[in-house]
């Protein structure tokens, strides 16, 4: 295949960044998305010019790491599916494809298509726990727990903390990966001591860090390479103005 | 064979069952106000490091945490698939703490320390206790207790499992267990910072040096003690299931500053794995073993049989473990099952464009469960079309992230067709030798999880390595650094302005820079192919020792190539993943030589470690328990220059057997 790419250039968090242009003629339809990147990479170590900087590491889809905004689209353009396992055969020989970085003022770009996600884990800092310390446990079968709240509690858990949420959202909004948290402990038994504290603390330092506000357009779903549920932010809602109706705290 | 005087394991005296629980009852303690006074350095927040980090703060420590990645949820634990062992015998099948230590000295093929699997397995149960506390969600059963599923080279089912994304929730809890104590300021957490170097005054570990991965501002980091959870060296083979940022580097330094390498030979080389597709791969993608639970694994009888694998009628197919191993059958460990894979691959019968691997089918069990499913429901006249469709339908709920992965991966849907699987790099047994404090043979050193070579001998059991992980973050480290930390409550704090601080960031600075003034014309990333392919051609599957020998010159001659052509873009003034490329490459060329001069030492084979002239007459791996029943551990003298110390394995509570599976 050969491909036109346009990709995102920033030498550092001040500078203003823009396109440019590279052109591939060897590309195997079997290689990952990333791959290509390596591919190019390659080529532009080549020519002395410096790679492109992105993030990346598992490469198999649960490190949450990669985060490529590819064609107006985080992830790319299949559904449930991070950019290290999106592959070439989802593209046509001749594309052209344009490559950005999430965008969104909670997440500056370190360098090319590399943000600062930080933000995200002063979120789960602020209460996406159960405060028990080692040592403390029960034996696991004294806490029976429905096998309906385990798998739902579990869908939720499998958020990877990617941030594509956020890149879809047009106000940048955080509320699908905090309500992933925040579903995951409310649903489950162990969750219940915390369950308001931790809704109005997890929301406090989301609106802190600079997320939008939700208008519920459902983009942050639709594109969640794990297809973490809307219903979570409905329950998170639910959380949050019954925390709020009975809080002294925050 | 004695041990020799440089290695003292501290094994506590005592019977076997009560060393464990006696050392708890008399190891030193450090009262809280002196806690807050020590400060502990954690590098890597994977299962070991972030469980560890966390639990050092509860306890009262100063706590200061570093990772490469760009949050400590990213740590390659995550990845991990199928699941975790402990003893807990909630299927009433047998187990027990005793089977789970047995079995995981066997499934080592006898090559770890009694008193450390022991340990192991003894908490191995309170891992589970915290984790549900901690709101993991594991896989449940409808009566709302815990499922179980088995896996390699047991009989009994002790897994416990969140469907094929295991590590993640444990992961995922292990680091909100980290983000709290984050948030209460005990502990720092150093995201995107690397490890370059340990620093040791007057002998003891006194603290780290690191790069700030954004700005490349060199930093030093003084601390009581330093604890590695840095994770295995799978990458050294290049192609490997390790993420892409896994490394040896911060190991490495260690043992270039006394820290002895404990048998890095020792590497797992995991069967189901998608088989490389092309010249461009970058990574390779794990199966997990948990598959073998319900999947078959079978090559054509015929050689070359190039017809599509559901055309194959079944008297066509050689289910060849089935056949060579019928009381474990395709959960036999998985350097057996993995050395199966490649010699009915080598005979000619191999699957797929490259022959190089073999089929995993799933129609067997698709049926099976599609009865079950007619049963449940009481229908005795369903069609065969139904009996299929409900049986994928449970197949899905048990794997169907990794039937996803894939066909994302293949192109291929494995609901249709059988799964085409082959061996891959994927976990490294051997590590930085540790005592039973897990500390290595520099004071105040320690090394946890897979960076050390502790529990797991020549090869490791599926679903151990996120319980060694854990049990030695929560329920080890917590007790034994009081060994150690309890005499330094006189110390005062450690100041970085001391010379060894000083010298140490000169040196790393001074590598950062001759790494940037080469400017030759080969790539960080191309060097890596290089070595490993030298890796996985020589000390790969099979060893031989004129491959060894090879292997060797080859590896020297790589470095002095490296070290003169290497071309390195960018500055160290900024974020410059080319530059952190560079410096661990470095280290990996370096690793491989000693993992072929310890390959070349050892002429036995045991476990993952396969010598071609040491088999029986059947192909099975033929230890030589006289002369090999030692670990090796390594001390760095120089450039190509170690030194070899062994440590006697002495087993006096398993009687020693060539392990059959059949």
């Amino acid at each position: 295949m050969r491909l036109s790419l346009k990709v995102w250039r920033q030498s550092d968090k001040d500078a203003a960044g823009g396109f440019e242009d590279y052109k591939l003629d060897h590309v195997s339809p079997d290689m990952s998305f990333l791959e290509m990147f390596d591919v190019l990479n390659e080529q532009l170590i080549e020519e002395g010019k410096e790679p492109v900087a992105f993030d990346h590491d598992c490469r198999e889809g649960i490190c949450g790491m990669c985060s490529m905004y590819i064609n107006g689209r985080p992830h790319g353009p299949l559904r449930g599916v991070t950019t290290c396992q999106l592959h070439m055969r989802s593209f046509k020989d001749g594309d052209t494809i344009v490559v950005e970085p999430w965008r969104a003022q909670a997440f500056p770009v370190i360098k090319d298509l590399v943000v600062d996600r930080d933000a995200f884990d002063r979120v789960i800092s602020a209460g996406g726990f159960v405060s028990v310390n080692t040592g403390n446990a029960q034996d696991a079968n004294a806490l029976p727990i429905a096998k309906e709240a385990a798998d739902d509690a579990f869908a939720a858990a499998a958020c990877i903390g990617c941030g594509a949420c956020v890149a879809a959202c047009k106000n940048a909004s955080a509320m699908l990966f905090v309500s992933a948290k925040i579903s995951q402990l409310a649903l489950l038994p162990q969750g219940q001591a915390e369950r308001s504290i931790r809704a109005e603390k997890m929301v406090a330092q989301m609106d802190a860090e600079g997320f939008g506000a939700c208008t519920n357009t459902g983009a942050c779903s639709a594109e969640c390479p794990k297809e973490i549920s809307l219903e979570n932010i409905a329950r998170m809602n639910r959380e949050y103005i019954g925390a709020k109706f009975s809080s002294s705290a925050v | 064979m004695a041990t020799s005087s440089r290695l003292d394991a501290k094994i506590p005296q005592g019977p076997l069952e009560t060393k464990w629980s006696k050392y708890r009852s008399s190891v030193p303690l450090v009262n809280p106000a002196n806690k807050r006074n020590l400060e502990v350095i954690v590098v890597g927040t994977g299962l070991a490091g972030a469980s560890a980090a966390a639990t050092l703060a509860e306890l009262g420590y100063k706590v200061k945490a570093f990772c490469f990645q760009d949050s400590p949820r990213r740590a390659h634990s995550i990845a991990a698939q199928g699941g975790i062992n402990a003893a807990k015998n909630y299927q009433n099948d047998g187990d027990s703490v005793y089977r789970l230590f047995y079995d995981t000295i066997k499934g080592g093929d006898y090559r770890a320390r009694e008193a450390n699997v022991h340990r192991l397995a003894e908490v191995s149960g309170n891992i589970i206790d915290q984790c549900v506390a901690a709101g993991v969600p594991f896989a449940r059963e409808y009566g709302g207790l815990l499922s179980n599923r088995s896996f390699g080279g047991t009989q009994v089912q002790r897994t416990f499992y969140a469907a094929g994304q295991t590590g993640q929730q444990l992961l995922l809890g292990a680091y909100s267990g980290l983000q709290r104590q984050v948030g209460m300021g005990t502990v720092k957490m150093y995201n995107r910072h690397e490890m370059l170097d340990v620093v040791n005054i007057d002998g003891k570990c006194r603290g780290i040096i690191a790069r700030n991965l954004i700005t490349g501002e060199i930093e030093r980091h003084g601390g009581h003690a330093v604890l590695l959870c840095t994770g295995g060296y799978g990458n050294v083979f290049y192609l490997s299931t390790n993420a892409m940022g896994s490394n040896v580097t911060a190991a490495w330094k260690a043992h270039k500053r006394g820290a002895f390498f404990g048998n890095p030979c020792f590497t797992q080389i995991h069967p189901t794995c998608i088989p490389v597709s092309g010249e461009h791969q970058s990574k390779l993608t794990l199966m997990s073993e948990s598959l073998r639970n319900d999947g078959r694994i079978w090559v054509p009888k015929k050689k070359d049989d190039n017809r599509p694998g559901n055309e194959i009628p079944e008297d066509e197919r050689d289910y060849y473990l089935e056949r060579r191993y019928p009381a474990f059958g395709n959960l036999v460990p998985r350097d057996i099952a993995s050395r199966a894979a490649k010699e009915r691959c080598d005979a000619g019968y191999g699957v797929g464009t490259s022959k190089l691997a073999v089929y995993l089918d799933f129609a067997a069990a698709v049926e099976r469960y599609g009865r079950g499913e007619a049963n449940k429901n009481n229908i005795h006249n369903a069609s065969d079309a139904d009996i299929i469709t409900w049986g994928k339908a449970v197949v899905k709920e048990k794997y169907g992230n990794l039937f996803d992965m894939y066909k994302q991966i293949t192109g291929e849907d494995p609901y249709e067709v059988p799964m085409r699987i082959y061996p891959a790099v994927h976990y490294t047994m051997g590590g930085l030798w540790v005592d039973y404090n897990l500390m290595t043979t520099v004071p105040g050193l320690y090394s946890l999880g897979e960076a050390n070579f502790s529990d797991h001998g020549a090869n490791r059991l599926g679903a151990s390595a996120l319980m060694q992980g854990l049990a030695d973050g929560y329920f080890v480290i917590p007790y034994t650094i009081g060994n150690y930390l309890a005499s330094e409550i006189r110390t005062g704090k450690i100041s970085t302005d001391h010379e060894a601080f000083v010298k140490a960031e000169a040196e790393v600075k001074e590598r950062i820079d001759t790494l940037l003034r080469i400017q030759g014309k080969t790539s960080p990333e191309l060097f890596h192919r290089r070595l490993g392919k030298i890796m996985w051609d020589k000390c790969g599957m099979a060893r031989n020792a004129e491959g060894l020998k090879q292997a060797i010159e080859e590896i020297r001659q790589l470095r002095r190539d490296f070290w003169s052509d290497v071309k390195v873009m960018g500055t160290a003034s900024y974020f410059n993943p080319e530059l952190d490329k560079a410096n661990r490459v470095a280290d990996f060329i370096e690793l491989g030589e000693l993992m072929c001069i310890d390959a070349l030492d050892r002429n036995e084979s045991c476990g993952g470690h396969f010598r071609e002239e040491y088999q029986t007459e059947e192909g099975e791996a033929l230890r030589d328990d006289e002369n090999y029943m030692y670990v090796s551990a390594w001390e760095h003298k120089g450039p190509e220059n170690w030194e070899l110390h062994k440590e006697e394995l002495v087993y006096e509570n398993i009687k020693i057997a060539q392990r059959s599976y059949k």
